[in-house]
Order: structure tokens, then sequence, then C-alpha cells
């Protein structure tokens, strides 16, 4: 089992990526999903948006000279981030190629818990917030963005933007405990006790 | 106060509230399929650990299987890697496993409902978004990721934040010529594809209560386009009349026993509701995706809209559809030129969808330039469809007649667009490059509308030939 590793702050260079409703099947095409692993998944993040048909380049912030850092990576997004299909493969792209925190307007439910179980934090802004933090990313991107979960604050060049996360995923960050399968395991008799209330899991018998 | 079925099925699954606030909540029903299991299989074998309740765990094969033959080794190696990849989890963890030589084999949320599993009052979760099918029967369930797929497996539980509830009655008639489908792209289109972000939506109106479950699941489905995780109706004797006598539920006294708790199930009268919507059937068209997601839709007889039209966090998503579709705003939907026309998925790929679409195919050829394909959502709806002859009144009308799959919705087997080919297609998702070709475009719309417009070759208005009139 893993250890607990508590996500308080994140810290690396910030990538806009811009857009309304980014639905997973662009940050993962299906055909990436055909293999029983998620290792190699981050070189294909968003492909079909970064090249044309003849494998040249659309130009997107992914492949930006200005967004190539080495390290850990911030993507900051703007509303419905991650809608559509449950795909675990696309925190998981995104993990892979350096995102390590996402800071957006708002973001799809299913995108979001599977961030939590990777110790992902997705951190919400306000609109105007999110629209100042990119503008100030675009104009001068090589500096640090930095992700407070315990402080509940996202800082870039010494301005400080006040966040938002659901205070059960910021617990689970915070005690490292966003990794739920230990969690849930420390309770198997009251799950065996739940289990035996439910009158389908005896098929009804009295 | 009265109490939801939500409210009901959530205190009757709680196991304990954890410290984070959310819910340990017991899974009644954890259904998995070859795509987003296998790492989940890794990491129980990585940790060590073991399936807690494998009988409440059911497996299937339908996003990669090819639907043209049964022939193994698949000619994709990846595929085939896949498919010997569950067959050997399931059997190591001591899973059922419905394959091609079970007979049961077909789409995870067809197959569910149409075996039984699917029950009023139990938890569900598949690491699969359309998990949200299974509300139909008054079920809670869930789309998951695959660290949850493993928390699942290893627990039989999820933590899990419980969300808010939000009343879409829908009352009235549809007028002829207006399926579920359009009922729920109608719903979709007015809410918003982030409007049920934090809900669960309970279904409920005159339109809900006439509905058959297999209209129901069609809904239910697609609740996930609209940024709820969950929707559900309320169980009734439709409910209970569909799933007397299927292999997986209780019969004689027991049924009996069944029903009794599944009625006790349902939303009190006088239940609170943190939100309610009021929708009037008669104001639903035959509704028809022209964008890049569920919710850029218009009435068949309607034109593309302009920027304009859009709310402000909607206007840039419009114009990058105008760009990607190659579709102008003011122009009509109606007389569009498709490429391919598609009829199955987890949506519209029951024996229901098949006999509505044939009624439409009888009337004539699909267009030479169309490639059309049938894909019935399970095996156990290819022998019914095949008993009724539906599968030769298809092909003497020029469509393909595949094997159960999940086909060209996601396109993860051999069935896919091709460049910039448009597709007319009764699936979820008309999102960028989804069926398959990075280019490829899709126009969403119910069976029947899929199929007048295979034998049109452009899209039309459904009522026009069911009137007669077209």
């Amino acid at each position: 089992m893993s250890q607990l590793k508590p996500v308080r702050r994140v810290t690396g260079r910030p990538i806009p990526l811009r857009g309304n409703d980014i639905d997973t099947d662009r940050i993962i095409p299906a055909r990436f999903m055909k293999a029983v692993t998620f290792d190699g998944l981050g070189q294909y993040v968003f492909q079909d948006v970064r090249f044309d048909a003849e494998g040249r380049s659309l130009g997107h912030a992914i492949d930006d000279p200005r967004y190539q850092a080495k390290g850990p990576r911030i993507a900051i997004v703007n509303k419905n981030f991650g809608c559509g299909s449950s795909r675990e493969h696309a925190p998981q792209a995104l993990l892979r190629w350096g995102i390590t925190a996402l800071v957006g307007e708002s973001f799809a439910d299913i995108f979001f818990g599977n961030c939590v179980a990777l110790g992902i934090p997705c951190v919400t802004a306000s609109e105007a917030d999110v629209a100042s933090l990119m503008s100030a990313v675009e104009a001068d991107p090589a500096h640090d963005l930095s992700v407070d979960v315990e402080a509940l604050t996202a800082t870039f060049r010494g301005k400080i933007y006040p966040v938002d996360v659901p205070t059960g995923a910021r617990q689970q960050l915070l005690e490292g405990t966003w990794d739920a399968t230990r969690v849930l395991l420390e309770a198997a008799a009251a799950v065996r006790a739940t289990a035996a209330r439910l009158p389908y899991v005896r098929s009804f018998r009295r | 106060m009265g109490r939801t079925l939500l409210d009901k099925v959530w205190e009757a699954h709680t196991v304990r509230e954890l410290p984070s606030g959310q819910t340990q909540l017991f899974i009644g029903l954890h259904l998995v399929h070859e795509v987003t299991s296998p790492q989940a299989f890794q990491m129980m074998r990585e940790q060590g650990l073991t399936v807690a309740y494998p009988e409440r765990t059911v497996a299937t094969a339908d996003h990669i299987i090819p639907t043209d033959t049964d022939v193994r080794p698949f000619r994709d190696e990846q595929a085939e890697g896949m498919m010997a990849a569950i067959e050997r989890n399931c059997r190591e963890f001591g899973i059922r496993l419905f394959d091609r030589s079970s007979g049961h084999q077909g789409i995870v949320h067809v197959i569910g409902p149409e075996l039984g599993l699917t029950q009023p009052g139990m938890t569900i979760a598949c690491g699969d978004s359309h998990t949200s099918t299974h509300g139909a029967f008054g079920a809670v369930s869930f789309g998951i990721g695959t660290s949850q797929v493993r928390d699942v497996l290893a627990t039989q539980c999820l933590a899990i934040q419980k969300p808010k509830v939000r009343r879409v009655s829908v009352d009235g008639a549809l007028r002829p010529g207006v399926y579920a489908k359009d009922v729920i792209l109608h719903i979709i289109r007015t809410l918003g594809v982030k409007g049920g972000v934090g809900y669960a939506y309970e279904y409920g109106g005159e339109v809900f209560r006439r509905m058959t479950m297999e209209e129901r699941m069609t809904v239910c489905n697609m609740t996930i386009e609209g940024g709820a995780r969950c929707g559900y109706v309320n169980p009734d004797e439709a409910t209970f009349a569909y799933l007397r006598g299927r292999e997986c539920v209780p019969s004689g006294s027991a049924f009996d026993d069944a029903v009794v708790w599944w009625k006790s199930m349902a939303a009190d009268a006088d239940a609170l509701y943190d939100d309610t919507v009021r929708l009037d059937a008669g104001a639903i068209p035959p509704v028809v995706t022209w964008g890049i997601n569920p919710g850029q839709a218009i009435g068949v007889d309607e034109r593309i809209p302009p920027p304009d039209a859009f709310a402000a966090d909607e206007r840039e998503t419009a114009v990058d559809a105008y760009a990607y579709m190659d579709l102008k705003p003011g122009t009509p939907i109606i007389g569009t030129r498709i490429d391919v026309a598609f009829i199955g998925s987890c949506t519209n790929g029951r024996l229901s969808d098949l006999r509505e679409a044939a009624k439409i195919a009888k009337r004539g050829k699909v267009k030479p330039h169309v490639k059309a394909l049938v894909v019935p959502g399970s095996q156990a709806v290819a022998k019914a469809a095949e008993a009724e002859g539906l599968h030769e009144i298809f092909r003497s009308a020029g469509f393909e007649w595949r094997l159960p799959g999940c086909s060209m919705c996601l396109a993860m087997n051999p069935d896919k667009l091709s460049g910039r080919q448009i597709c007319a297609s009764s699936s979820n998702r008309n999102f960028k490059g989804r069926q398959g070709s990075p280019s490829g475009r899709t126009l969403l719309m119910s069976p029947a509308m899929v199929a007048a417009a295979a034998i049109e070759g452009v899209v039309v208005d459904v009522r026009a030939l069911l009137a007669g009139t077209h």
C-alpha cells in the first residue's frame, strides 16, 4: 500500500490551457487507451489538437517553446475542464507530461475526483482571477506559480490570488489520504455490517 | 420532510462518514470492462490486495471488441492484449466475465439491465461515465476512474461526496417523431453541458412515467453530458415488470419482497429538492447536434445559431465549433450531407431503438455514398432483433449488421471515421475526434433520425418521412 503523502503546496512553471468545456477525449484521444498501463501517455496529451493530419504543429500551448521548462508544471484552465469520459487516462497523461496541479474556473466532477485520487490538486479561482493569471503568465511565463492547498492561495510573481478546494478533497490532500484505498480498508467490519443490512445482498431471502 | 431516492439509497449504503466529510459508500454492483480496468488490477497485484466481494463485480468486453468478427486472436494486437488481460484478470481475481462465448456479451450498460443485475435502490459503479444509464431503474450509479475501480475491487466502497439533487420534470405529451434521445438532448441544450456539475438529476413528470425502461435508459445514459454524474427515475410498475423473470432477479416470494423494498426507496411525495426545473414535452422537436459538445444542439428545423445567441462563456466554444464542423451560423442543419450513419451504443443500441430505426429503414435504401452500420448493444439484443427479422430489414436497405460492442461511439475498435467524414450517429458524444478520426465530425440524433439520414444521404426531419410527405 502506498505511503501517506500530504500535498500542501505545489510549485511549478505555469502553462495556460485556454478554453471552456475541454473534454477528456481531447486531453487524451481514445486510441491511446489501447494499453494495459498508463506509461507513455504523457507524450500524447492533447495529441489531436497539437498536430494536423500531416503531423505539423498547430501551435498548441503544450508545444509552445515558452512552456518547455523542465520540472513540475501547473496548468491554468477555464470552465468545466475535463468533462465527458471518466477516463483516468486524462489526468494520468497530464501528470506524465508534468502537470502536478491545476488552477481553473471549474472542473468536471469525475475528472476532479480522478485528480484527487492521484494527489493532483484542482483549485478553483474566479473568472476574473483566472483571466488575470493567464494574462500575467502569457506575458512572462518564466516564473514559478505556487498553489497552496492549506492557505488557499495561488501566487505568481508576488501577486496572491484566492483559490478554493471543496473541504473533503482539501482534507484528503492535506492529510495525504487522497489515495482512498487505505482509508476505505480500515472500515472492513463496518462494510460487512452495511452489506448485511442490504436486502439485495442476500437476494431478498428473509 | 420527505426524502428523495438519492437520500434513501445514500443512507442505506453509508458505511461511515469519513473525516474528509465524504461518505464511505458501499457499492452494490461493480461493472468492469477491458479499457479502464487493467491498471486497477495491476495496482491490486502491486499493493497485495484481494477483491473484497468478487461476486458483486461483473465484467464484459465492449470497447475494443471488433464487430465484424469473433475470430481470436484479434487482428489488432493491442486489442488482443487488452482482451487477454481482462480474461486473465477475471480468472485470477475470481470475477464473472461475459465474453462472446457466454451469449451475454455486450455493452456494459446494456447487459447490466438485461441480465437483471441492475436493480432499484442499488449503488452501482463502473469505470465508464455512462454508468448513469442504470439510474433508469432507480439505482444511484456513477462513472469512476481507474484508481476508484481499484478502490471498489479492494473494498467494495467509494469515498465520495453526496451530490445535490435537481428534479427535472417534463410534462405534457411528446409529439410524433420525438424520442427519448430528443428529450435528453433538449434537456442538455436547455440546462447546458456544465449545468449539472455537483448534481444528480432526478427525472420525473408525465413523460418519464410513460416511458419504457429502454427509453428511460437513453435519457439517464446522457446525464453525464449535462455535467451531472448521476441521473435517475424513481422505480415504478414499469421497472418491476421489466425486471420480473430476468436471470439475476429473485423469483417467487423473494421477488414480491424485492418489490416492497424497491417501492420503499422511491422518493416521498413531499421530498425536498435542491433545485427543480420544469420543461414542456410539447415544445421538444427532434434534436440534432451541430457542434463539438452535446449542448450545441438545435431542433432539426432550426438554423445554426450565431455567436451572439450564446452566453459569454459558450461563445468561444461555438466559434471553435463552426470552424471544426465547417458549418456556418445561419445555415439550416437539414440538408447537411452525411458520409456515415451509425446506429448503436449504450445510448441507443437496444431492441426498441433498432425497431424504430428499422421502421424507417424499410422505406428506402441507404444512399450509395453513405456507409451505414447497425451495431446491436448486446448479444441478447442481436438475438432478439434477428428473431424479429430486423437484421434482414437493415441488410436489404443497405446497412451492415454487426456484432455487439461500443464500436463507432468511441472508435477503439476498427470501426472509425476517416478524414473529415460526417457521421449521423445515435451515440452520445460529438467531441472533436470522438469517432476515431482526429478531424471527423459527429451529428448526434435519435436512431430513427440516423436511419432517415442514411436513406436520404443528408440530415432530414424524420417527422416528414413518418408523415409520408418527404
